[in-house]
């Protein structure tokens, strides 16, 4: 134990199976647990929708939520449950002084003037004068702000007063196992007491599907759990939209202000395995023998994408060596990008405070655990690059 | 030498340098043109201007990734000054051995690609149409230059970082930020050395589009040259550039056991974001005033003792009042006689790239004892008082430097860096 431990004491979380820590125990330990899905509105895609949110409930004016599309306005508000849940949301020197790192794609285009665009491109050759004609006269100027990366972390400044300070990782799930990572790190070292880090994910927008279906990265066809997506169309992704915050502190502060927390990030292992000349499973075997010895099996909260040739050499990586019993938990909430690692931490520490592990979520390939857990697996292998892992412990 | 600091961190150094802007590639040719007093910001010629309100950018047109989009560009532009930066530290350039710290723009499918997709067949209506051209044509090209972790990836193959890079964005100061970064890796002891790269060769139609819709840009085209003019009664907004600059910072320790030259010190990062408005500062800029004296504070250092400011300076008319605002709280009456100076007044607004790029400039103008001159500077504007080091180069002593940098997104990063170790 250590004043400086990294200890996770407030979780916002969102995803198509509801809204806070609560909703998504309950979804996610039924006897049954079941995806919540759409299959209409993106066919022939799935996605897993975002739940019903009254986004008043945590930005309170409607001025800010009109700035905003639909991806900032899910950070915003995922971000804010993490704070309530802190209980430092309205401890205005407290979030004066929080430091925040968040994980970032881009935000929604005007999908109205793109397509318009794309149609008048059909009947005419001078495409770049089109583009500033129709760009000049049809966009909305303060979409470009509702579009920017870093206006995510923006409007959690302007609606929740964090502005400690305010960094925007990018780069799909690299962008969240960094934040995790230096996050963590920077507790760990003593250069910050107490950090928000987190990131949303918002894919019903047909740019966000079309940025994995570029490389034919998309699944399909029925539904099936993410380990089982060899053999369905495509290239196995299913995606969701969904959001994942944690507030971090130090042990030491959280203890100075009465805080039980609900885990401890333990140590996160990050890695940039070149996949074309590398053996994906094997490098993702030396992260897990990097990993400090523990005992018994432990929980392993998988953000395994389905994507076909990730997926198998995580399964192959886990399954190889002992003691890991594997929960794909994006089988359920789909694929979150940037948000797939904050997400799984969220879940891993979760479930430490809950005392149960999750049940399995396809019998098939995962096992059954019993006993309360107190060492969690958290992992996100991007679907294209970058890999992490880290352990999530008791508190 | 204490290779430690006043807090007992390892003191961080720069070993290495890299820069490209409109004025040119290299350290060279960059110096030569910024100290004659030479504009890059010229009219655009990489699309076309029409039905454009502002028709001037400081682009590089010069490259063979010029006309190749926003991704190849920056990738290209990020590659050159690390190169650079690399070579100079006297480090195998496809061996550096530490982490990557990258400032990017947020990157999106290029308009020509997204065309090109669509008209490929037309069999579906709508964005179902698009979605079914990627599928079929799996173009690998379209899709690397549309994901936010390809370029840092490419550069990390090159020049053999160490782990998972980061690419970050804070807006306008994500270059400044890029070097925090690393800053606080080394200080941490994670690393004894790390690249931190700012590139930026975003100025697409669209870019400049959406700026100008937020009346962020000048708009006198007329003579491109002069339009950039920072602390100046008629500035009128920023003027759109591309550009890059890479350090290789180091550890004191690490570059002093290897003989590797000191390009100067990295002393104090410090940062504040604003929580006012999502382009607008807090009127008393009191989150300006926060990061500047972040950085001081770090840096372990009195407002007196910085000998000079290389300004963010963007010659918007709203940033360039709250600088002077700023500044004038933290340095007081004092404030009137400490040189400053703006990069901008001749190579534009590198975005992502400007931290970098003018951190570049700021440890060159400690090492060549020679101010770079804020251009343009024939109108001044009776509301700043300040010695902006007018149209012409000043030759001066200087052994600190304050680099500002803001953002929208409420982004303030500030560096404090010095010519030697203490």
């Amino acid at each position: 134990m250590s004043a400086r431990d990294v200890m996770i004491t407030g979780i916002g979380m969102v995803s198509s199976l509801g809204e806070g820590t609560d909703a998504h125990w309950q979804a996610l330990t039924a006897e049954k647990p079941t995806p919540v899905l759409d299959c209409e509105r993106f066919s022939p895609y799935l996605i897993h929708p975002l739940p019903g949110i009254d986004w008043g409930l945590q930005i309170p004016k409607r001025g800010d939520q009109r700035q905003m599309e639909t991806w900032q306005r899910l950070g915003t508000y995922t971000a804010g449950l993490a704070l309530d849940d802190a209980g430092v949301k309205d401890d205005e020197a407290l979030v004066a002084s929080m430091d925040m790192i968040v994980a970032a794609g881009g935000g929604e285009r005007d999908q109205a003037v793109d397509q318009g665009i794309l149609d008048a491109a059909m009947t005419r050759n001078d495409h770049d004068i089109l583009l500033n004609e129709k760009l000049t006269t049809e966009l909305r100027p303060t979409l470009f702000l509702a579009q920017l990366s870093n206006l995510l972390a923006g409007n959690i400044s302007i609606v929740h007063k964090v502005t400690g300070s305010s960094r925007t990782f990018m780069g799909e799930e690299g962008a969240g196992i960094s934040a995790i990572e230096t996050a963590a790190a920077r507790i760990r070292s003593g250069q910050s007491s107490h950090i928000l880090v987190g990131a949303a994910f918002q894919t019903e927008h047909p740019d966000m599907l079309l940025a994995y279906e570029l490389a034919g990265y998309l699944s399909r066809g029925d539904w099936t759990p993410v380990w089982q997506r060899e053999k369905a169309e495509g290239g196995g992704v299913i995606t969701g939209s969904g959001a994942a915050f944690l507030v971090l502190e130090s042990r030491e502060h959280a203890e100075k202000r009465g805080r039980k927390a609900y885990a401890a990030i333990g140590p996160v292992v990050s890695e940039r395995v070149r996949r074309s000349r590398a053996d994906l499973a094997e490098a993702l075997t030396g992260m897990l023998e990097s990993l400090p010895p523990r005992d018994g099996t432990i929980m392993t909260l998988s953000g395994a994408s389905g994507a076909h040739a990730a997926t198998a050499a995580e399964k192959q990586a886990l399954s190889t060596a002992p003691g890991f019993a594997i929960r794909g938990f994006s089988s359920l909430t789909g694929h979150l990008k940037e948000a797939q690692f904050p997400f799984a931490i969220a879940l891993a520490a979760l479930a430490i405070e809950r005392g149960h592990p999750y049940p399995v979520f396809d019998a098939e390939n995962e096992q059954p655990l019993e006993g309360a857990p107190e060492t969690v697996l958290a992992t996100a292998i991007g679907y294209n690059l970058f890999e992490g892992m880290g352990l999530v412990t008791k508190a | 030498m204490k290779t430690t600091d006043s807090f007992g961190r390892p003191v961080v150094v720069v070993t290495g340098m890299g820069v490209v802007t409109s004025l040119g590639q290299g350290k060279a040719d960059n110096w030569s043109a910024l100290t004659s007093g030479r504009s890059g910001i010229h009219p655009i010629t990489r699309f076309p201007i029409d039905h454009l309100a502002t028709t001037i950018a400081g682009t590089v047109d010069f490259l063979p990734s010029s006309d190749k989009g926003a991704s190849a560009l920056t990738y290209q532009l990020a590659d050159l000054a690390a190169e650079e930066a690399i070579a100079e530290a006297g480090i195998p350039t496809d061996d550096f051995t530490g982490p990557l710290f990258l400032a990017a723009p947020p990157v999106e499918l290029d308009w020509h690609d997204r065309l090109a997709l669509y008209a490929s067949a037309k069999e579906e209506d709508g964005f179902r149409n698009l979605l079914a051209n990627a599928r079929r044509r799996r173009e690998r090209d379209y899709f690397d230059a549309s994901q936010f972790g390809t370029i840092a990836d490419r550069l990390a193959d090159k020049f053999g970082t160490r782990g998972l890079p980061i690419t970050l964005s804070t807006a306008c100061a994500s270059g400044a930020t890029a070097i925090q970064l690393g800053v606080e890796a080394i200080r941490r002891g994670e690393c004894d050395r790390a690249l931190a790269i700012g590139a930026d060769g975003s100025a697409t139609a669209e870019a400049l589009i959406r700026f100008s819709l937020l009346s962020a840009l000048s708009t006198q085209n007329e003579r491109p040259e002069k339009a950039s003019k920072p602390f100046s009664k008629d500035r009128d907004g920023f003027v759109l550039a591309e550009g890059s600059g890479a350090l290789v910072l180091e550890s004191l320790e690490s570059a002093l056991a290897r003989g590797a030259e000191i390009l100067g010190v990295m002393r104090g990062c410090g940062e504040k974001a604003d929580d006012f408005h999502r382009t607008r500062s807090k009127p008393d800029g009191s989150p300006a005033i926060a990061a500047v004296q972040a950085a001081l504070s770090d840096a372990g250092m009195s407002d007196s003792e910085i000998a000079y400011i290389n300004a963010h300076g963007t010659s918007t008319p709203e940033n360039d009042k709250m600088e002077h605002l700023s500044l004038s709280t933290v340095f007081g009456e004092r404030m009137r006689e400490i040189p400053i100076s703006s990069n901008k007044s001749m190579i534009g607004h590198t975005l992502s790239a400007a931290g970098a790029v003018e951190a570049v400039f700021s440890l060159m103008t400690m090492r060549e004892s020679v101010i770079p001159p804020t251009i343009n500077y024939d109108n001044p504007d009776p509301a700043i008082e300040l010695d902006v080091v007018p149209n012409r180069k000043r030759e001066a002593d200087i052994t600190s430097v304050l680099s500002n940098s803001f953002g929208f997104g409420g982004q303030n990063t500030c560096l404090v860096m010095a010519r030697e170790p203490v």
